[in-house]
C-alpha cells in the first residue's frame, strides 16, 4: 500500500516533468509555426533587402522607398510593395500592448505585405489613422489605439498573424508607418530645429526659406525595410531574384532563403535553450526514475530472495522490475501528455504546437529512459543471494 | 515409508575454516514420510537455519546424504546438475512472513512458479484457483495482495508452497506472526496438505502454541540432531 502510493505519486511527479518537456517541444514547433505563416501571409515570393542584410526580421534593413517602382518595371514581376515593421509598444487607454507594427503600402487587397484574410472588420481603405490588428493582442473593432504620437481606429482583425517572437501584428498605412519609425518626440523635435536653426550654413540671412526646406526635409522618412515582390506566374523566383540582385544591386531572399533565416538563424537561439532544457529535464526525469525503481528493489530485497529460492530465473525478475520502470514511465506519459494538452498548452503565453510525432518520439525516449533507468536497480537484484530468503 | 518423503543421513556443514570454522551441522539424521509433518525445535545457533539451507539447496552441505522424493540430491557433493529447477519443482518453502509480489495479483503469485516451470498460463492459473479453494482464499483471487489480511496472505503463500506439488515442503517459522488461533488454523492447513498430497513437511519453529501439534519432533542441539515422540494434539 505505502509502496503503490510512492509509485503513484512518482508517476505523477515524472508526468509533469515530461509534460514540461512536450511543451517545450511543442513551443519550439509553434515558434517555427509562426515563422512560417509570417512568411505565408506576406504573399510574397522574394523579399529584396539593403545589401549583405539578413532583414527585414532577423537583422534590420534599410532601403530608399522608392526603389520598389524599378522593380515593379523588371520583367516577371507582377507586383512590388514596400513594407516596413517596427517592434514596439501599441498604446491603449488600459495599457500597453507590445506588437509588431507593420506598414502596409495603400491599395486593393492581395498587395503583398496585406493580412491575406480578416476575422473582422475590413481592410485599411483610408491612407492614414486606420489599422488592422491581430486578435492576440486583445484589440477589438472601433478600439481607438495610440502608436507613437497618433491615434488610429481598428477596422479590422486577423487571426495568427504574428511576428517570430510571437507578438501580434499591428497593420497600419505605410507613410504613418514611417513617421512612426523616424518621428522623434516632441522635445528631441524642438531640440533638432533649435540647432539647425542655430547652424550659419542652413540659416543665412540672404537666402529666405532654406531653413524651412530643411527642417521639412528633416522631418520625413524616405527608408523602408523590405520591397516585397509576387513574381507572376511561369517564373522561376531564383531567375527573378537573381536579375534584381545583379541590376539593382540588392540582396534578395526567396521563401526557402527567408524560412532559412528565420528557423536556422533568428530562432536557433531559442532552439538551443529548449534542447537544453530537453537533456536537463530527461536527466532529471532518468535520476527520479533510477531513483524510485532502486528504492522499490531495496524495499523488496526479501521477496527478491524468495522468488530466486522457489526457482525463478534472473531473466524473469530483470522482466518484472523493466515491467515496473515502464510502467511508471507510461503513468508518467499518460499524466504528462494530458497535462501537456490541457493545462499548459492552454495558458502558456506564446503558441505552443503538440505534434503527434513529437509525442511518439516522447513516448518512445520515455521508455528507454525508464529500462536504461532500471540498470541499478537490476543490479542490486542480481546480487540478491537466495539464502537470504531463509532463516532471520 | 519406503523411498519417499525426506531422509538425511549424516549431514555435516561447516562454516569457513581454519581457526575461525564453526561446524554448525555435526551429525544431522532425520527422515520425515510423506503426509507427514514434523517439528524441528532448538535453541538459537543450533543449525535450525543452516539444515533448511542446506535441504533448500542454496548452500552446500560439508559431507553426508540428503534424499528428497526418490533421488539422492546430496552425497558428499550436488548430484542434481541445476539446483534452481531443483528448488522450483521438488521442494516448496513456506516462511515467516508471505513475501508476496505487490504488483502481481494473488492468482498471478502462486501461478508463477508452474508458469516458470514451462506449464500453459491457463492450466497454472487452474491449478492456482484449485489450492485457493482447499484453503479457502478462492474469493479473493483476483485481489492484489495487499488487500489481504494477514491470514489471508500466509495461505496464499502456503498455496505457492505447494502449487508445483513438490515432494517436500520447508517451512521456515510460518506461525511467528500470528496469534494462537492463526497460528493453528495454519498448522491444520499443513496438516490437511500433507495427507492430500503426500508430501513431506518440515517445520521450524519456536512456537509453544503449535509444538503440542506434531506427531514426531526433532530437536537439534548444536548442530546434533535428537528424535522424540511429540503429543500429536488434534486441532478443535
Ligand atoms: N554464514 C555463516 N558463516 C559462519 N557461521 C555461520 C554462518 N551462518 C550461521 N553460522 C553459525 O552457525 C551456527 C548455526 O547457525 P544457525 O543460523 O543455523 O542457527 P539457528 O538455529 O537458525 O539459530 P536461530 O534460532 O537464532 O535462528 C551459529 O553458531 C552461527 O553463528
Ligand atoms: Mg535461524
Amino acid at each position: 500500500m505505502h509502496s503503490w502510493g510512492k509509485f503513484v505519486f512518482t508517476g505523477m511527479g515524472l508526468g509533469l516533468l515530461i509534460g514540461i518537456t512536450l511543451s517545450m517541444a511543442g513551443i519550439y514547433r509553434g515558434m517555427v509555426d509562426d515563422a512560417k505563416v509570417l512568411l505565408d501571409n506576406s504573399g510574397a515570393d522574394l523579399w529584396v533587402v539593403q545589401k549583405d542584410t539578413l532583414g527585414p526580421y532577423a537583422e534590420s534593413s534599410s532601403l530608399y522607398d522608392d526603389i520598389w517602382r524599378g522593380i515593379r518595371g523588371m520583367p516577371g514581376v507582377e507586383r512590388a510593395a514596400n513594407i516596413t515593421y517596427l517592434t514596439m509598444q501599441v498604446g491603449k487607454q488600459d495599457g500597453d500592448v507590445r506588437a509588431m507594427v507593420t506598414g502596409v503600402t495603400p491599395g486593393e487587397p492581395g498587395t503583398p505585405g496585406w493580412p491575406p484574410y480578416l476575422v473582422a472588420g475590413r481592410q485599411i481603405t483610408r491612407s492614414h489613422y486606420e489599422a488592422v490588428a491581430d486578435i492576440a493582442s486583445g484589440f477589438k473593432l472601433g478600439d481607438r489605439i495610440q502608436i507613437r504620437r497618433n491615434h488610429y481606429t481598428i477596422v479590422g482583425l486577423t487571426r495568427r498573424m504574428v511576428s517570430s517572437n510571437g507578438d501580434p501584428m499591428v497593420f497600419i498605412p505605410l507613410k504613418d508607418a514611417q513617421e512612426a519609425q523616424f518621428l522623434k518626440d516632441n522635445d528631441a523635435i524642438r531640440e533638432q530645429r533649435r540647432r539647425t536653426a542655430e547652424n550659419p550654413a542652413f540659416n543665412r540671412p540672404g537666402v529666405p526659406g532654406l531653413l524651412d526646406a530643411v527642417i521639412a526635409s528633416q522631418s520625413t522618412n524616405p527608408y523602408v525595410n523590405a520591397v516585397l515582390v509576387r513574381v507572376e506566374p511561369g517564373h522561376a523566383p531564383e531567375e527573378i531574384a537573381e536579375s534584381i540582385r545583379r541590376w539593382k544591386r540588392l540582396t534578395v531572399y526567396t521563401r526557402s532563403q527567408m524560412e532559412e533565416i528565420l528557423v536556422g538563424k533568428l530562432i536557433a537561439t531559442s532552439a538551443r535553450q529548449i534542447f537544453m532544457f530537453l537533456v536537463i529535464l530527461s536527466i532529471v526525469s532518468s535520476a527520479i526514475v533510477a531513483f524510485i525503481i532502486y528504492t522499490l528493489t531495496l524495499g523488496k530485497i526479501r521477496e527478491i530472495a524468495v522468488l530466486k529460492l522457489i526457482g525463478t530465473k534472473n531473466r524473469t525478475i530483470v522482466g518484472l522490475i523493466m515491467q515496473q520502470s515502464i510502467a511508471l514511465g507510461l503513468i508518467g506519459f499518460v499524466v504528462g501528455k494530458i497535462s501537456a494538452t490541457l493545462l499548459m498548452a492552454p495558458i502558456f503565453p506564446k503558441y505552443v504546437l503538440l505534434q503527434p510525432l513529437d509525442s511518439v518520439m516522447g513516448f518512445i525516449a520515455v521508455v528507454m529512459i525508464c529500462v536504461l533507468s532500471s540498470i541499478i536497480a537490476i543490479r542490486a537484484a542480481l546480487r540478491v543471494d537466495p539464502a537470504e530468503a531463509i532463516g532471520g | 515409508m519406503t523411498a519417499k518423503g525426506i531422509r538425511i543421513q549424516g549431514l555435516k556443514k561447516r562454516y569457513g575454516s581454519g581457526d575461525t570454522a564453526v561446524d554448525a551441522l555435526k551429525t544431522v539424521d532425520m527422515r520425515v514420510a510423506p503426509g507427514e509433518v514434523v517439528g524441528l525445535i532448538g535453541p538459537s545457533g543450533s543449525g535450525k537455519t543452516t539444515l533448511l539451507k542446506c535441504l533448500g539447496a542454496v548452500i552446500e552441505p560439508t559431507a553426508g546424504k540428503m534424499i528428497l522424493g526418490d533421488d539422492v540430491i546430496y552425497d558428499d557433493g550436488w548430484k542434481v546438475k541445476d539446483l534452481r529447477a531443483l528448488r522450483r519443482d521438488r521442494i516448496g518453502f513456506v516462511f515467516q512472513a508471505p513475501y508476496l509480489i505487490p504488483f502481481l495479483d494473488v492468482t498471478d503469485n502462486v501461478a508463477l512458479l508452474p508458469m516458470l516451470a514451462g506449464m500453459p498460463n491457463a492450466e497454472a492459473r487452474m491449478r492456482a484457483i484449485e489450492l485457493f479453494k482447499a484453503l479457502d482464499v478462492e474469493h479473493r483471487a483476483k485481489a492484489m495482495p495487499s488487500q489481504l489480511s494477514g491470514g489471508e496472505q500466509q495461505r496464499v503463500a502456503i498455496a505457492r508452497g505447494l502449487v508445483n506439488h513438490p515432494p517436500v515442503i520447508l517451512a521456515d517459522e510460518p506461525t511467528a506472526p500470528l496469534d494462537s488461533e492463526r497460528a493453528l488454523a495454519v498448522i491444520r492447513i499443513l496438516n490437511d496438505m500433507a495427507k492430500k498430497f503426500e508430501t513431506a513437511i518440515i517445520v521450524v519453529t519456536h512456537d509453544e502454541k503449535i509444538i503440542p501439534t506434531f506427531k514426531r519432533i526433532y530437536h537439534i542441539r548444536d548442530g546434533v540432531t535428537y528424535e522424540e515422540e511429540g503429543e500429536g494434539r488434534g486441532f478443535e
